[in-house]
């Protein structure tokens, strides 16, 4: 059997985090939350581990410095050494500083792009990917909550969150599919 | 209202009476003749005797010949010992000298720097910066002092009491003399005494009076009920810039690029600045961290901290892609003209040289890269001194290889008058900032700058 969730939508940002901190202390579950816009401070009142994007960042910028040094010494140095104004190419690091904007380059590259991939794979997007949001007005000017009642009265859950400033209240059947 | 602590003060004078013992020192132990320093160099035993090489030695002359004193500007022959004692006779003498240039030239730049950086909050309005207005202003009050100690510095250059400016010898731009210097003596119509004081005089009214009416309308500010003052500032800040931008980039000409009147770099006023820019954020970084420590500035909140510090890494590798664009141009190109500045110091400068890009570049980058240790105080302090130590260093190999060439050393002159600037620096900064509420409470943007959060 589908388990239930509550979708409680709210029309005001400040409202809704004031809502998310009420609804935290009640120890009621958040699965999501839907909204038009990033809200600033969202993820810390949600209680949200802190992204691990920068260090992956650090890790392809590594990537791509190796890659570059690789890369430029074979091409520059091993495959075909050139005599390039009287400084001919025959050792990686006497030449080093004609390199650096390269390895510069290739790095903050190699940083931004995978960053962004491993954003995406991370959020689960991709071209052709179907909407995942359960009301198109997030997408215009609402703000949505998904909770999950677990074992709750769904009755004293939702008088609450209609005292947090909820406009709308509603209980779903939550679809297995995604 | 800040009062200053005995203990502050105590530390400022212990700094400044060791720091002037070290000067004096420095000074009385420079070799007067030849002979003197025969023996020196004798007595310095096998690990100096191979800075002072003959091999090193003349490598040396040959590439940087030019930017060295008078006596030895032209001389093609240099196999006479007479003639090399004579030269590193001339070099000793000049180390004391720019130890204290250097060292002055430091702090003065750093409350230049802050001056800018308060400038900028003004011009653009920013709102997350008012409440360190009082620090940056505290630091400013610095400018006047450090501005006489330059001009007091600079008119004994020009008298020749001290002979650190190698191109104010009058033989060199006279074409009957035999040190005639045909460059140096093109360039005379800027590089010539009379025009070198006007211009630092130009200078230094300029950021003096900024620095005055600025500071002074942020405290009319304070009880004003419109925000009369604070338009004016803007006004006034936004000029300032424009004049600032112009005039920084001479003031780096005149008094740091001159001491290798034949070399020139285009962008050597953007690289001054840079270093300027990145040591008085971290100094304005520092001193709100610790007059935060001792209880006072509670309105000033972690993400202040971390805005700082993220300057202070911003800035960090902006001076590096500086220095960086600055030497790779040069290497690439090996015009000999251009690049005795780098062989000079690649050569006789190897550890300060290179050991000023970790300080200044590698360090910073992956000490303050992640956004926590920004927001933890002793890990923007331990930054903070590397990176002043480094940009210390940077001025030391902007000025020294012009002045002493080889015989230099991070010895007694240099400390004392580090040290005698740093007590006179922290005396006039730590004083000032009692002068006045630490909290410029008349600013509009006060309330969005208390509640700045990241």
């Amino acid at each position: 059997m589908a388990s239930k969730v509550i979708h409680a939508i709210y029309n005001d940002d400040d409202i809704l985090m004031n809502a998310v901190k009420a609804v935290r202390n009640e120890h009621y579950h958040i699965e999501e939350i839907y909204t038009p816009f990033p809200v600033h401070g969202l993820d810390k009142a949600m209680g949200l581990a802190d992204t691990r994007i920068a260090i992956t960042s650090f890790m392809y910028g590594l990537l791509g410095l190796a890659v570059s040094i690789t890369m430029m010494n074979y091409i520059m140095i091993t495959d075909w050494p050139q005599d390039i104004g009287g400084k001919p190419s025959f050792s990686y690091i006497e030449n080093m500083p004609a390199f650096v904007p390269i390895m510069f380059e290739m790095t903050v590259f190699f940083a931004a792009h995978l960053m962004v991939i491993t954003f995406y794979m991370r959020s689960k997007l991709w071209p052709f990917k179907k909407a995942e949001n359960p009301d198109v007005r997030t997408t215009d000017d609402h703000f949505l909550m998904a909770i999950d009642p677990g074992q709750q009265d769904l009755e004293r859950v939702s008088q609450f969150l209609s005292d947090t400033g909820a406009i709308e209240i509603s209980l779903i059947d939550k679809d297995d599919d995604h | 209202m800040y009062t200053l602590p005995n203990k502050l003060k105590l530390f400022a004078i212990i700094f400044m009476v060791v720091g002037a013992i070290g000067m004096v020192s420095g000074f009385l132990t420079v070799p007067g003749t030849t002979a003197e320093v025969k023996e020196m160099l004798a007595s310095h035993g096998d690990g100096h005797g191979d800075d002072h090489g003959e091999a090193t030695h003349d490598e040396a002359k040959d590439s940087h010949g030019e930017t060295k004193t008078a006596h030895e500007a032209g001389e093609e022959a240099h196999g006479s010992e007479e003639e090399h004692l004579e030269h590193v006779l001339h070099q000793m003498q000049n180390r004391p000298w720019s130890a204290l240039y250097i060292a002055a030239f430091f702090f003065f730049m750093i409350s230049l720097g802050a001056l800018a950086f308060y400038a900028i909050q003004h011009a653009s309005q920013a709102g997350w910066s008012p409440v360190l207005f009082r620090v940056m202003e505290g630091i400013t009050a610095y400018l006047p002092v450090g501005s006489i100690i330059m001009l007091v510095l600079l008119l004994l250059s020009v008298f020749h009491i001290n002979h650190i400016f190698h191109w104010m010898d009058p033989e060199l731009v006279n074409p009957e003399s035999e040190h005639y210097d045909k460059l140096i003596a093109g360039k005379s119509g800027w590089l010539n005494p009379t025009g070198f004081l006007i211009r630092a005089v130009i200078y230094l009214l300029g950021f003096n009076a900024y620095r005055y009416f600025s500071r002074k309308w942020t405290r009319l500010q304070d009880d004003a009920t419109d925000t009369r003052w604070f338009k004016r500032n803007f006004k006034l800040s936004a000029g300032f810039l424009v004049f600032f931008i112009y005039i920084e980039s001479m003031m780096s000409w005149d008094w740091i690029m001159s001491f290798d009147p034949h070399w020139f770099s285009t962008l050597f006023g953007w690289y001054v600045f840079a270093s300027m820019f990145v040591s008085a954020i971290t100094v304005i970084a520092m001193i709100t961290i610790y007059l935060k420590s001792k209880g006072y500035l509670d309105f000033v909140n972690n993400s202040h901290i971390h805005d700082l510090a993220k300057f202070m890494f911003a800035f960090s590798i902006f001076w590096t892609y500086l220095w960086f664009s600055q030497f790779m141009l040069i290497w690439y190109a090996n015009i000999p003209e251009e690049v005795t500045y780098f062989v000079t110091r690649i050569e006789d400068y190897k550890l300060p040289f290179f050991g000023m890009v970790a300080m200044n570049f590698i360090f910073p980058v992956l000490l303050l890269m992640n956004s926590d240790y920004k927001r933890m105080n002793w890990f923007v302090i331990m930054a903070g001194i590397v990176i002043l130590a480094g940009h210390y260093i940077d001025v030391f190999n902007m000025v020294m290889p012009a002045t002493v060439g080889s015989s230099w050393f991070i010895g007694l002159p240099e400390l004392g008058s580090l040290f005698f600037f740093f007590g006179l620096f922290v005396w006039v900064v730590f004083t000032a900032l009692t002068k006045a509420p630490l909290l410029a409470s008349g600013s509009p943007f006060l309330k969005e700058s208390k509640h700045f959060h990241y």
